[in-house]
């Protein structure tokens, strides 16, 4: 199988030149021929990759230890999802996997996109093949062919790392490389539309669902990112400021301006350069991202190991960005805006600012994230630049982008009147007031938090305005009963009341976010039979009494089991269990350990707080326990935030919804100046 | 072959005797994981030790205290691990560095350093590295203030440039209207449209 694997690694990089040779040539222009030579290419390359990639599957899946990757990410005993999985944990493994599923979607884009923008998919095509050949590229010649062999054959695999084993592990890194991935086709259509200087909006309605699917795939991946940080790690919190966890923030911050400012350029024709750097910017972010993964130049927890790869990612980097911004400059004229901004009191300027808030946002991370190269290069002196840096910096201008998002929606378009304002605006404004009222008078002085929850109150009312007006017009114009109308109001209007649902995700988060300040944490040894207590911000005294530590063998592992019995106020809440694991292979007939041991943590959620429970380790041997307990208020709440993201992204890119002809409706209203039959000017 | 009514008796006795301990003694929600190996007695001593992961020493009061948690949290551990020693000593339990940088903080601390000291000390003695952030000042104070600059400026910028296309604006006839032909009727029609959509 290595050896199939390896044929269609080449026959993919061949035939991927090929595609991308004669795509960027443009003598398919005078030859149809040719066009479908470029298009067949890309379905080829998919074949090939779907055969690699099966190849590789069945490697790992028959244990063929022979495979050095094989060998390196999995082992007899490691169970079958995770070998599976193991497709992607490593750096091998994970190039073949973005290659492929780049191929995947490099031939859907083919397949799906409308005949009316066929003049574009040669040119798409050949961005695309450019991009899969690179990730084949290096598969090939740089040492990291996941079909390598060794020069024996071991009797069993090293085993995959213990944190690698959760099922968030399964499903985070297929995600968030599913949204890296598919920015690839909206660059690809950009790239086209400068290339075939055909900058009217048709590429913007070609790749539409593409920057949702892919901001979608970025959302669920960063959100299941600190689900697994969370459940896995330990350290009681799920965002840290690591160089890799910003990097997969960076190309969701400007594909979420650019969803934004993408309705500007459709409804006003305006911002059309802006729209094309930022879609360009999300690529070399992404691209960016998988550079800082992998190539080791900036510490990270969650790094691949350091390896040359990254330098060619890097040049990568350099080449894509200056042909990119090479070709937005030499066709600049072409993409002048079709009208002007006509008042700053109007939803353009709001959104002109949401976006200056996001791609502000995305810049003072990337400056944090690149302080530490920059700084040692200026100075001399290597530094650190941790979570502290990035919450001073970033904590302003995110309550600054929340505010936005209830603003936004309250302006009108074009230009707002006082009065449009004043009924606009009373009712969000004094739900913020109501709720920083009611905070203080239940004792909050936290400033941070208060402010936080003030904007959320304002926004909540934002939105709930904003359905509420909707449902209640529609009720009224149709004489639809209340639940029909608001069914109605979204089905009709999906891409705008599903945008309000993402918002709503949004300030979920930031609620959600906003718990951590209270949270309460303490360490504590117990012998069996003996308790602590904990209070709660909400009021509640925890009690935690600690009953015994058992040893079993389970699956591929030792497992040291230290159990808590927990109750609130006096009334019992149950047990709950936190584990050392020591994982083994088997080399022979003996168990030899594996890894360091892994700890799993022990959380009981409910919708005020997680109690988190991490068992730290033993007293010489005994059954005297090390535990350390920590209150976490909201923490559901984030991921409850995260559902009602991605739901509201399903319901904005669902097919269908607007009646026929009310894009183009809406966007006449806005072009044309109203002047009855006999009063012309 | 007749039973002796007093081993009958006695064993009755018996299951009742264990029956009562079994109801007196409060069982946990949830029974603890079976233990499946063998070694664990009554004097509580594990099996296999060695599969519990390191050793650790007792949490103690100053484990909990607050400040030297704070003055912890500003210091990296030199591990590699890119957390804070307080995160990783909480956290990663295989590292050996962050539990020796805990106990070096409880030292300083105990000769009566405060935490800017501490972190000062940690400084000279392992370089600027051992912060988790970089100090807002000389070349440092341009990572801290770039951001803010860079979108107060842009935010700045657009106001200004967006202000002088509105006068263009507001002088010139707009461009992009187009004049249509309509009946007042047709016009109510769009007018009410409108006003339905933006309603919405």
């Amino acid at each position: 199988m290595t050896f199939l694997g390896q044929f269609a690694l080449w026959a993919a990089l061949l035939l991927g030149c090929w595609g991308a040779v004669i795509g960027f040539s443009g003598r398919w222009r005078s030859r149809p021929d040719l066009a479908l030579t470029v298009t067949r290419s890309v379905h080829a390359v998919l074949l090939a990759l779907a055969v690699a990639s099966i190849a590789l599957w069945k490697g790992l899946l028959a244990h063929d230890f022979n495979i050095q990757y094989v060998w390196a990410y999995t082992s007899r005993n490691l169970p079958t999802p995770y070998v599976v999985a193991a497709f992607w944990a490593g750096q091998k493994g994970s190039l073949l996997f973005w290659a492929a599923v780049l191929a995947l979607f490099a031939s859907l884009a083919q397949f799906l996109t409308s005949r009316r923008h066929a003049p574009l998919l040669p040119y798409v095509a050949a961005v695309t093949q450019s991009v899969v050949v690179f990730f084949v590229g290096v598969m090939l010649f740089s040492g990291e062919n996941p079909f390598g062999r060794l020069d024996f054959t071991p009797p069993d695999g090293r085993g995959l790392n213990p944190q690698l084993q959760n099922v968030g592990m399964v499903i985070h890194p297929p995600m968030l490389y599913l949204g890296y991935i598919s920015i690839t086709i909206p660059f690809a259509f950009a790239i086209a539309a400068l290339l075939a200087r055909r900058l009217d909006t048709g590429w913007l309605h070609a790749i539409r669902k593409w920057t949702l699917v892919s901001w979608l795939f970025l959302s669920i991946g960063i959100t299941l990112g600190m689900w697994w940080a969370y459940v896995e790690l330990g350290w009681g919190g799920y965002w840290g400021w690591d160089p890799v966890e910003n990097a997969s923030l960076l190309p969701w911050l400007t594909m979420t301006a650019f969803l934004h400012s993408v309705m500007i350029q459709e409804k006003r024709g305006m911002l059309k350069r802006w729209n094309l750097g930022l879609i360009v910017g999300t690529f070399l972010l992404s691209i960016f991202g998988t550079f800082i993964t992998r190539s080791g130049v900036i510490a990270s927890v969650h790094s691949f190991t350091q390896s040359s790869v990254g330098y060619f990612f890097l040049g990568f980097l350099v080449v894509c960005g200056a042909a990119a911004f090479t070709l937005l400059y030499t066709r600049w004229s072409a993409l002048a805006a079709d009208v002007q901004l006509e008042s700053m009191l109007s939803r353009e300027a709001a959104f002109l600012f949401n976006n200056l808030i996001l791609v502000g946002i995305a810049f003072s991370v990337l400056w944090g994230t690149l302080f530490p190269i920059l700084s040692e290069l200026v100075q001399g002196d290597k530094i650190t630049v941790g979570p502290p840096f990035f919450n001073r910096v970033n904590i302003p201008l995110g309550l600054l982008l929340l505010a936005l998002t209830g603003i936004g929606p309250l302006i009108a378009w074009r230009k707002a009147s006082r009065a449009n304002l004043r009924r606009q605006f009373t009712a969000p404004l004094s739900a913020g007031l109501l709720t920083a009222l009611a905070l203080i008078a239940a004792g909050m002085r936290n400033w941070y938090a208060l402010v936080a929850l003030a904007i959320a109150g304002f926004v909540a009312g934002t939105i709930t305005q904003e359905f509420w007006r909707g449902t209640r017009a529609r009720g009224r114009m149709h004489g639809e009963a209340w639940p029909v109308a608001f069914g109605r109001l979204v089905a009709r209007n999906r891409r705008r009341y599903g945008g309000y649902l993402v918002h709503a995700g949004i300030l979920i988060y930031f609620v959600a976010f906003t718990g951590m300040a209270f949270k309460r944490e303490r360490a504590a040894t117990l012998t069996p039979g003996q308790s602590i207590e904990l209070a709660s911000p909400y009021g509640h005294t925890y009690r935690f009494t600690h009953l015994g530590v058992s040893q079993y063998k389970d699956l591929n592992r030792f497992v040291t089991a230290a159990t808590v019995r927990v109750e609130r106020d006096g009334a019992p809440l149950g047990v709950m269990t936190s584990e050392k694991r020591q994982h083994f292979t088997i080399q022979g007939t003996e168990e030899v350990s594996s890894f360091e041991p892994s700890t799993e943590v022990a959380i009981r959620s409910d919708l005020r707080e997680d109690l988190f429970i991490v068992f730290t380790g033993v007293i010489g041997g005994t059954e005297e326990a090390d535990y350390r307990f920590t209150i976490n208020p909201l923490v559901w709440w984030v991921w409850f935030g995260g559902v009602v993201l991605v739901a509201g992204g399903l319901v904005t890119m669902w097919p269908g919804g607007a009646p026929l002809g009310a894009p183009r409706r809406a966007q006449a209203g806005y072009g044309v100046s109203l002047v009855g039959v006999g009063d012309e000017r | 072959m007749s039973a002796d009514p007093r081993s009958r008796r006695a064993f009755l006795g018996g299951c009742a005797a264990l029956v009562a301990a079994a109801a007196a003694r409060r069982l946990p929600a949830q029974a603890p994981v079976p233990d499946s190996l063998s070694g664990r007695g009554t004097t509580g001593s594990l099996g296999s030790p060695s599969m519990a992961g390191r050793p650790r020493d007792r949490s103690t009061s100053v484990d909990n205290d607050a400040e030297i948690q704070a003055i912890e949290k500003r210091l990296r551990c030199t591990c590699g691990c890119t957390l804070d020693v307080y995160t990783c000593r909480t956290t990663d339990f295989s590292c050996t560095y962050s539990p020796e940088l805990h106990k070096e903080v409880l030292a300083l601390r105990a000769d009566g350093l405060d935490g800017d000291a501490i972190v000062a000390e940690f400084v000279r003695k392992y370089g600027e590295q051992a912060r988790m952030a970089p100090p807002a000042e000389g070349f440092n104070l341009a990572g801290y203030l770039l951001p803010g600059v860079v979108v107060t400026g842009l935010g700045g910028t657009l106001l200004w440039v967006l202000g002088r296309r509105r006068e263009r604006v507001a002088t010139g006839a707009p461009a992009a209207a187009a004049a249509v032909r309509a009946t007042p009727e047709e016009l109510a029609e769009l007018e009410r449209a409108l006003a339905e959509d933006e309603a919405r």
